[in-house]
């Protein structure tokens, strides 16, 4: 198998569908002649030209609206973002429009299309560019939101959204791009609503996404050598959310911690704790702890900028807490 | 407003002008009676915002378009889409909410949706559809037909920055789009003196993106006719967007709840005055192409159309509770609760 980076793994991806499927077309800021801000269009615009590679102005709100009016017309659009603070400019479009146009015309008009982007806290950045969306748009009925956190599952995950009958909205973090792993060739789909379990464990369950799956995989590596056996769960698909790989593992460890790079008031993690404790509260030995990010805008200052985000020790603590583990 | 191109010059034929003429009572005649149930029956619910008064664009732009063009328009929607051809009875429908509606019972009135008829929707956010319309232009264009796409709008949407961002993509890579501001004087109460630092809207287009330009009297069918014929051939032939202002004006309040207190009743009575239905009747008699026998049997053909879509609207089913997961997705809909 072939060793890619995150951003050749949405670069192959997004090639592949656009050969595939004469009405898939790239449009956004600097995707064509530019290859992409971060690099991720690459060599398309050579390879497809200028019908399907498009530069657009910087105009988040109408080359969105432009992407949603052609698909719901028959072509299938992938809108990228610069970053995903961007589409706070585009969300009437995304909400008002894509998420409801089939809904509000009875079934008429569907949106195949895909809003996809960098996102999240990367060096210093500090608040306009740091944003993390997930919770806001995996509110949304209409939508769907993914977030994949290896090479692999960004390849297959994007193919899975380009396909899909309806909008998604695919968030890529941005320190992610140049990681590297193995990346299965061709056809390659990663279906949309399906976690995964990264690493099985017997004591607690860690469900995390994106980017924060590092940390959380390091962290369960420090708790396995404290004796403490955690298994890890990769949602990738945020909406829809794969409650039954979360239920069967707490049936099996009884407790759990959520770890999300977004906010913690009404961020995913409060959504998917009340979820599970309304479903599996019996199978409970431990109320469901989150980690997520400090509830502050983010700074520009690179100490504060780290102390906002989930880290190794932020987890490790949190287990203690659910596992009633004294250090 | 003068009635200069219909008077002057006819630009269809006989059986062309009496289908728009009873097209344009249709319209009129489907809001009057839906206006009664909204007020008297408690029928209809949620914002209704007619289009009294505003006939012509729609009918006049609308017929000249081909049966492939696409329509779409803002939340004042029930007179392009039965212009567009949607049956009273879908219309009706939909108003009462029910499942025969033409969307399903999930739109009401801010959101009527024909997909066979290319009618892509009544959409509720002001100026937020303008971009969908380029977008429509943009596919039209990937796949090199010759179609087009028209977008109405008020002149209260020229304001949103989402239409200058629009426009600008569809003048740069020439997108077929016909843009028809229907200026009737007031954005909800807020009259275009209040609210426009430009009022002559066609500069907004003309001067800032280099869109061809047209202000005109909307209410004149045939003149609106003549220029959205004249801008589909521009679209069609590769040259880009074209953006008519036309100017009409609305009887009725911004919505069914307004009673317009902020104009002045001699400008409502001048308008009624001119009424731009009366004003085709007329002229169509000059021309020796309808009597009064014929206007009287259209105008009772489209009363006992409009009573029968009430039958229909009234007599079909409610929705399921259950349709309320129905038509989210195309992909099998998993409610997260």
């Amino acid at each position: 198998m072939a060793v890619l980076s995150f951003r050749e793994a949405l670069n192959q991806a997004m090639t592949e569908e656009m050969e595939r499927d004469d009405r898939v077309f790239l449009m956004g800021e600097e995707v064509a002649q530019y290859d992409g801000a971060y690099k991720v269009s690459q060599g398309m615009l050579k390879h497809f030209g200028a019908r399907r590679v498009i530069d657009t102005p910087i105009s988040e709100e109408g080359f969105a609206g432009i992407g949603i009016g052609a698909a719901m017309v028959g072509l299938r659009p992938i809108i990228e973002f610069m970053t995903f603070s961007f589409s706070l400019v585009a969300i009437d479009q995304i909400v008002n429009n894509a998420a409801n146009m089939r809904y509000m015309s009875g079934g008429q008009f569907s949106v195949p299309i895909v809003f996809r982007g960098s996102s999240g806290m990367a060096g210093s950045l500090a608040a306009t560019h740091s944003h993390r969306l997930e919770a806001w748009y995996a509110q949304i009925p209409g939508l769907m939101v993914l977030m994949p956190a290896t090479p692999a599952d960004a390849k297959g995950l994007l193919k899975a959204a380009i396909r899909c009958d309806d909008p998604v909205v695919f968030i890529e973090h941005e320190v992610l791009y140049p990681d590297r792993g193995e990346v299965p060739e061709g056809e390659h789909l990663v279906p949309i609503g399906k976690a995964e379990i990264k690493r099985p464990g017997n004591d607690v369950t860690l469900i995390t996404y994106s980017r924060s799956l590092k940390v959380t995989m390091a962290a369960a590596e420090k708790l396995a050598e404290e004796g403490v056996d955690a298994e890890v769960i990769d949602l990738r698909s945020i909406r829809p959310l794969d409650m039954d790989t979360l239920i069967n593992s707490i049936v099996k460890t009884h407790r759990a911690v959520i770890v999300e790079e977004d906010w913690p008031y009404c961020g995913l993690g409060a959504g998917i704790s009340d979820r599970i404790t309304r479903t599996i509260f019996d199978e409970l030995d431990a109320p469901i702890l989150r980690v997520a990010s400090k509830d502050a805008p983010i700074p520009y200052n690179k100490a504060m900028e780290q102390s906002m985000l989930p880290s190794v020790q932020r987890v490790v603590e949190a287990v203690n807490g659910v596992v009633y583990r004294e250090v | 407003m003068a009635q200069t191109q219909t008077e002057a010059k006819p630009i269809v034929n006989r059986t062309q002008a009496q289908v728009w003429l009873r097209q344009m009572l249709l319209i009129r005649r489907f809001e009057e009676r839906a206006e009664m149930l909204y007020q008297k029956g408690n029928k209809i619910g949620g914002f209704f915002h007619q289009y009294s008064g505003q006939e012509p664009v729609a009918v006049g732009s609308i017929g000249v378009l081909r049966e492939d063009d696409y329509v779409i328009t803002a939340y004042r929607d029930h007179g392009h889409a039965l212009a567009r051809g949607m049956s009273a009875r879908a219309g009706m429908a939909e108003l009462l909410g029910k499942v025969t509606g033409c969307s399903r019972g999930k739109g009401g009135s801010m959101h009527f949706f024909d997909a066979e008829k290319g009618f892509l929707g009544g959409h509720a956010i002001v100026g937020s559809h303008i971009a969908l319309a380029a977008g429509v232009a943009f596919a039209m264009k990937y796949r090199g037909e010759d179609r087009v796409c028209i977008c109405y709008f008020g002149d209260g949407a020229i304001n949103q920055g989402s239409v200058h961002e629009a426009m600008n993509m569809a003048a740069l890579w020439k997108l077929p789009v016909i843009y028809v501001v229907e200026n009737n004087m007031y954005a909800m109460g807020t009259s275009l003196e209040r609210s426009s630092a430009v009022v002559d809207l066609r500069l907004r287009g003309a001067t800032a993106y280099g869109i061809p330009g047209f202000t005109i009297n909307g209410n004149d069918i045939e003149l609106m006719a003549k220029t959205t014929r004249e801008a589909a051939a521009r679209a069609r032939a590769g040259e880009g967007p074209t953006f008519i202002e036309a100017q009409t004006y609305r009887y009725k309040g911004h919505s069914i709840s307004d009673p317009g207190k902020y104009r002045h009743r001699d400008e409502l009575d001048n308008a009624v005055k001119n009424d731009p239905i009366v004003v085709y009747e007329n002229i169509l008699k000059q021309r020796g192409w309808i009597d009064d026998a014929a206007i009287e049997k259209m105008r009772q053909d489209v009363k006992a159309e409009v009573e029968e879509a009430i039958e229909f609207a009234e007599q079909s089913e409610q929705p399921p509770l259950s349709d309320l997961y129905e038509d989210i997705t195309v992909a099998p809909f998993i409610p997260q609760e």
